[in-house]
């Protein structure tokens, strides 16, 4: 059996699904959404790193750098916004954070 | 000289309303009266010219929409010239005894200024006025009617401090209202049936239009017909006319100069001034004619029944005012419209002196206006008694029948009741009968009134009759001035406005068509005793009010006493107050009240409220549910609307 780009697809269909359930049912930490997110990123990339493999264009693995970099960039400014939370309510309980409301 | 006398009481009226305080009080005073004997003056010389043929001095366009146009134009012709030499003569006069009547007035207190005012309103009005009797076209007509309407407006309500006074004012205007909205339906009738609005198109039309028909109120009728109609609707307003009179009596209000100028002189015989300037078309309607012969007999009757009983000094000569107008128009009606405007000229003269004469009585008497507290001042005021009796001779008719010695009255109301035999019809037959009976109690309301006022012990408030003392030389000397009109104006008159001059004399300002129209000719060669019929109604009239007020003072409240119902009848004017209050206010009031109960409070506010309070709070709830506030509950919402978004646009891609 040969692995085309179903394969690639249906695995990266996965884990986005994963990152979305993970955003939904997550009740406890915020860094897990943060992972979350992360997983989401990727599974995007793993989509681009096959249309770019199978369509033989180099721009969507070029691409996929780029958004590495800035998911790393995310990553960070995340963290520390997490930090920065902890420090002010003293929890990164996500059941704690329901502030953005009218 | 047609210009400065048109536009000299408007420059006066508003230099003295917008700048008195910069010429001051007596600045404006001064400068409007002198500025109304500036345009008197230019009239008189204006009336002696030579004027066969309407002479029209355009002074600017004024409108011009698709084939509507409209000059801004002085016409002038014998008509003109009449309505010029009445409306400034009698104005300059009321603003020259304004001058006097008006220096103290307990309406207002120290300090309040009310003088330029009053002067700049009296200008206006006289603008308005010679705007509306010197126009070309019946636009500018219009302007003036309206315009002297809101002068009128802000006169009769001049003493805005009584409730009474705005009341009156409001009244006013609101019945002119519904005469003005016949005038207007009229002037659109006769610009769709002419296409256009200039005097000189309709009046050479008045055949065609006697042979064309139109459609109003779904109904197709005569077109002339209709259109006089209409235009007599609005001349009904204007001169309170019977159904439309109910504002008159209400309008002395204000104050008794006004009275004299607007509601005497002037405004009122605006209405007898259109019939006889649309002349060339009412010549063609006869059922209109009919119509304002009618009007016109009964109102004479019906105003004459009610001055009987009145006691206010200022009603009684507001009454007599109404019933003369009808005169005016009963003559108008037969076709003589020369003779109406011969009683409408010295009509001017008299009834402009009762009223101030009037005015001189209620400033001696501390503004004082029942009749039943007067008495005894002949003595008191002599220059005003002697005024007021020349004025009473004068609207009686006093003269020597068959000959040409009488006053003013004398020769136009007989001139009137004659022509009314004449015209030889049903209409003529009933107006001649109501007249002469209008005369005799003309006369017994007229000598009632002396006989109240200045004969007979003091009644009423003892300190009031002690101060009473002569008004000021400025409020005689307008006086003296229309007793001299009121005396010869008709014996001079007599030959230009129904003698053998007449036709040459008006030349072509009014129209009489010969082959129908011969009353002003028969008019002279009515019976003896058609003549004499006047004389004697005034002399019965004249003796019965002699012997009611002065020989026999117990009669009138024993004859009162024994016909309470027709007494009261009377009293209360035909009750044509209560019924236009039961027909036409009443149910409006309801319908109003309707409105704004249900309509504007129920539905249109209740509505609003219940949707701002019940039903937008009600969502804005339900849509607050849905803010928890949790970052992943709003991500959720994100990725369903995404999820909506793209299946949607999946399976519509391709179809729209």
């Amino acid at each position: 059996m040969s692995i085309g780009i179903e394969h690639y697809l249906t695995v990266a269909a996965m884990l986005f699904v994963t990152g979305i359930f993970g955003i939904f049912l997550n009740r406890k930490n915020i860094i897990v959404i943060l992972m979350s997110i992360e997983l989401m990123l990727l599974a995007v990339n793993i989509n681009m790193v096959a249309f770019s493999a199978f369509l033989g264009d180099l721009a969507g693995q070029i691409f996929t750098l780029f958004i590495l970099t800035v998911a790393a960039a995310e990553a960070a400014i995340g963290l520390a916004i997490l930090v920065v939370f902890y420090r002010n309510r003293g929890s990164i309980d996500v059941s704690d954070v329901n502030v953005m409301k009218g | 000289m047609p210009g400065i006398i048109l536009f000299a009481p408007l420059i006066g009226a508003l230099i003295a309303g917008f700048g008195w305080r910069i010429i001051g009080e007596k600045g404006a005073q001064y400068l409007t009266t002198g500025l109304l004997f500036l345009a008197a003056f230019l009239s008189w010389i204006v009336f002696f010219g030579q004027y066969e043929e309407a002479q029209t001095t355009t002074i600017l366009r004024w409108v011009e929409s698709g084939s509507l146009n409209v000059d801004w134009a002085i016409r002038m012709d014998r008509l003109t010239q009449i309505m010029l030499v009445v409306v400034t003569t009698v104005s300059a006069l009321v603003h020259l005894y304004s001058l006097g009547y008006m220096e103290d007035d307990p309406q207002w207190g120290e300090g309040e200024s009310y003088k330029p005012r009053f002067f700049a309103y009296l200008s206006f009005f006289t603008f308005a006025m010679l705007a509306l009797v010197t126009s070309d076209n019946l636009l500018q007509m219009f302007f003036g009617w309206e315009g002297v309407g809101v002068a009128s407006y802000l006169l009769i309500g001049f003493y805005y401090k009584k409730p009474s006074a705005n009341a009156a004012a409001i009244k006013a205007f609101v019945v002119n209202r519904v005469g003005d909205f016949g005038f207007a339906l009229g002037i659109f009738g006769l610009f769709y049936m002419t296409d256009s609005i200039d005097f000189d198109v309709i009046f050479a039309s008045g055949e065609q239009l006697a042979e064309s028909r139109m459609n109003f109120l779904w109904m197709e009728l005569n077109a002339v017909e209709v259109l006089t109609f209409l235009l007599f609707i609005g001349a009904m307003g204007k001169s309170a006319q019977l159904f439309l009179h109910t504002w008159l009596p209400d309008a002395m209000e204000g104050p008794t100069p006004v009275s004299a100028l607007i509601h005497a002189a002037t405004m009122v015989t605006a209405g007898v001034f259109l019939v006889a300037r649309m002349s060339p078309i009412f010549e063609y309607a006869p059922s209109t004619l009919t119509f304002v012969t009618i009007i016109g007999a009964s109102t004479a009757f019906v105003a004459a029944t009610i001055g009987l009983v009145q006691n206010d000094i200022k009603r009684v000569i507001a009454y007599s005012t109404m019933s003369q107008l009808g005169y005016m128009f009963a003559a108008a009606g037969v076709g003589v419209y020369q003779v109406a405007m011969f009683h409408l000229f010295t009509h001017a003269f008299f009834k402009a002196m009762l009223f101030l004469g009037a005015g001189s009585v209620i400033t001696a008497m501390h503004h004082e206006q029942d009749m039943r507290n007067y008495g005894a001042l002949r003595k008191k005021i002599p220059y005003t008694f002697w005024a007021m009796m020349i004025g009473t001779l004068a609207i009686t008719g006093v003269g020597i029948p068959l000959t040409y010695f009488g006053f003013a009255g004398f020769f136009s109301k007989d001139a009137i009741i004659e022509s009314t035999f004449a015209a030889g019809t049903a209409a003529g037959e009933f107006a001649f009968w109501m007249l002469v009976i209008a005369a005799a109690m003309t006369a017994f309301y007229s000598w009632r009134l002396m006989f109240m006022t200045f004969y007979g012990p003091a009644k009423g408030d003892k300190h009031t009759h002690e101060h009473a003392q002569e008004s000021p030389m400025v409020m005689l000397v307008p006086l003296a001035v229309l007793a001299v009109g009121a005396v010869l104006s008709g014996v001079l008159g007599y030959n230009y406005f129904f003698g053998e001059g007449v036709t040459e004399w008006f030349g072509t300002a009014v129209y009489n068509n010969h082959e129908t129209n011969t009353v002003i000719h028969d008019a002279h060669n009515v019976p003896t005793w058609v003549k004499i019929a006047p004389f004697a109604a005034m002399l019965v009239g004249s003796l019965t009010a002699w012997l009611f007020y002065v020989a026999k003072p117990g009669i009138p409240a024993a004859l009162a006493k024994r016909n309470q119902g027709l007494y009261q009848f009377l009293l209360n004017k035909w009750y044509f107050d209560e019924l236009y209050d039961l027909i036409f206010i009443k149910p409006a009031m309801k319908i109003g009240a309707f409105f704004w109960k249900k309509g504007d409070g129920a539905i249109i506010d209740g509505g609003l409220n219940g949707l701002a309070l019940g039903i937008i709070p009600w969502l804005t709830r339900l849509a607050g549910r849905w803010q928890s506030g949790y970052v992943f509950t709003y991500a959720l919402a994100m990725i369903l609307g995404i999820g909506v978004l793209i299946t949607w646009f999946m399976f519509t891609r391709g179809t729209n």
